[in-house]
């Protein structure tokens, strides 16, 4: 498992789009990803709970992913997430 | 972890009257969920105080206040206020005298009240309190009460946990939340599920999106908050595993410490899960009523077999 953690740069926050968008990023791999925020864990491929997790600028995130593609998957996040 | 609630939380909660609105109550949240009545600190003796408690005067410690002297009083509420004390409630409607207020206020301790008697409320505040600050993950899964019980339904994303919990409310039951699980251990024997509050009702379908089961179909197929009683793990049908066939012994998982009945199905095309669901729920009810068919079946077979034996000894002889 490799884990790796993130701060929050969008503006807005992660609103209802956004969210969704990064709910397809992380479908898109073989992998277990998991959003750890305080200490609440969520599963990056369930819209309801990334909606739940409700992040804004400045959060601090730990990616949790585990499985064959972590690595991709890992760095297509944080490049997704890295965005303002 | 729910380590602290917001002390307007409990305030509205309770309707409870601000006697003190000079007192800004944003900032202050309650961390334990127990209640102090103040009695032996208002005679004077602070050794072991819980001042982190919420303090509650009922009848017997208003007439002794109203007993002390204005000097003694003053000396009193000086000391008891020097705490950190996250608020005091006057029960039965009683108000405090004015050097009373004047002194929380300065040490910025609102005063509340409510109608209600002293034991009862402590005991109902006990038990909320219990609720709210008990121990708290979230975990992924689907909610929803089957005949009474409580069923979460847990495996991976894709799996089929919403079609499931769909069809479930189509058929009758009621859906709690969807997606995401705040599990709260209540005590060591009861878990209680609900929704985050942002996703309540919700459920997502692929391909459809977003619905609002609440508003489409009814009040009746909902539920704010359910004990959990048992798990249900859809998993993909694996040749090489084992599934039971008996259920003669029962599977458990493990949330914050509680030990939960877990029954992993499997899953192929055309299986109707709801139905499963709804069967392995009702099976969980009658073993709690004291019927196992599993049981029930064994001694079948093993009455049976003694009668053969039984009878072909008889033919031997």
């Amino acid at each position: 498992m490799i884990s790796k953690e993130l701060v929050i740069h969008m503006k807005s926050g992660l609103e209802a789009r956004p969210t969704a968008v990064l709910v397809q990023i992380a479908c898109k791999y073989a992998s277990s990803i998991y959003i750890l925020k305080d200490n609440i864990r969520v599963n990056a491929k369930s819209i309801m709970g990334m909606m739940a997790l409700t992040l804004v600028p400045g959060d601090r995130i730990c990616l949790e992913v585990d499985g064959p593609d972590a690595v991709a998957a890992i760095s297509e996040i944080e490049a997704y997430l890295g965005q303002e | 972890m729910a380590e602290k609630i917001k002390l307007q939380k409990f305030i509205d909660n309770y309707q409870l009257k601000n006697l003190t609105p000079e007192v800004d109550v944003s900032g202050i949240r309650v961390t334990l969920p127990e209640l102090n009545r103040p009695a032996l600190q208002l005679a004077g003796y602070f050794d072991h105080f819980d001042s982190e408690r919420i303090q509650i005067i009922g009848y017997v410690e208003y007439t002794y206040l109203e007993s002390l002297s204005d000097e003694r009083k003053k000396f009193i509420y000086e000391k008891l206020m020097s705490f950190n004390i996250p608020c005091i409630i006057f029960c039965k409607n009683m108000e405090p005298d004015e050097l009373f207020r004047e002194t929380a206020i300065a040490h910025k301790i609102p005063i509340l009240s409510t109608e209600r008697r002293t034991s009862a409320f402590y005991a109902e505040a006990v038990r909320w309190l219990n609720v709210q600050l008990a121990p708290m993950i979230n975990i992924h899964g689907v909610l929803v009460d089957v005949y009474g019980e409580g069923v979460l339904i847990m495996g991976e994303s894709g799996i089929g946990k919403s079609e499931a919990a769909l069809e479930l409310i189509r058929r009758g039951h009621r859906l709690v939340t969807d997606d995401v699980v705040e599990i709260r251990k209540v005590s060591d024997e009861t878990l209680v599920g609900s929704a985050p509050d942002i996703t309540r009702h919700f459920i997502e379908l692929r391909g459809i999106g977003i619905i609002d089961v609440k508003t489409i179909y009814g009040v009746e197929c909902v539920k704010n908050t359910q004990n959990i009683d048992m798990v249900i793990k859809l998993e993909e049908w694996n040749r090489n595993k084992e599934y039971d066939r008996l259920g003669l012994t029962e599977e458990y998982t493990e949330f914050l410490g509680n030990k939960i009945v877990c029954h992993s199905i499997p899953i192929r095309p055309g299986r109707n899960l709801a139905v499963i669901v709804e069967t392995a729920a009702a099976n969980h009810r009658q073993k709690k009523m004291g019927y196992n068919a599993a049981v029930e079946l064994y001694n079948r077979v093993q009455r049976n077999l003694s009668r053969k034996i039984a009878g072909e000894e008889d033919e031997d002889e």
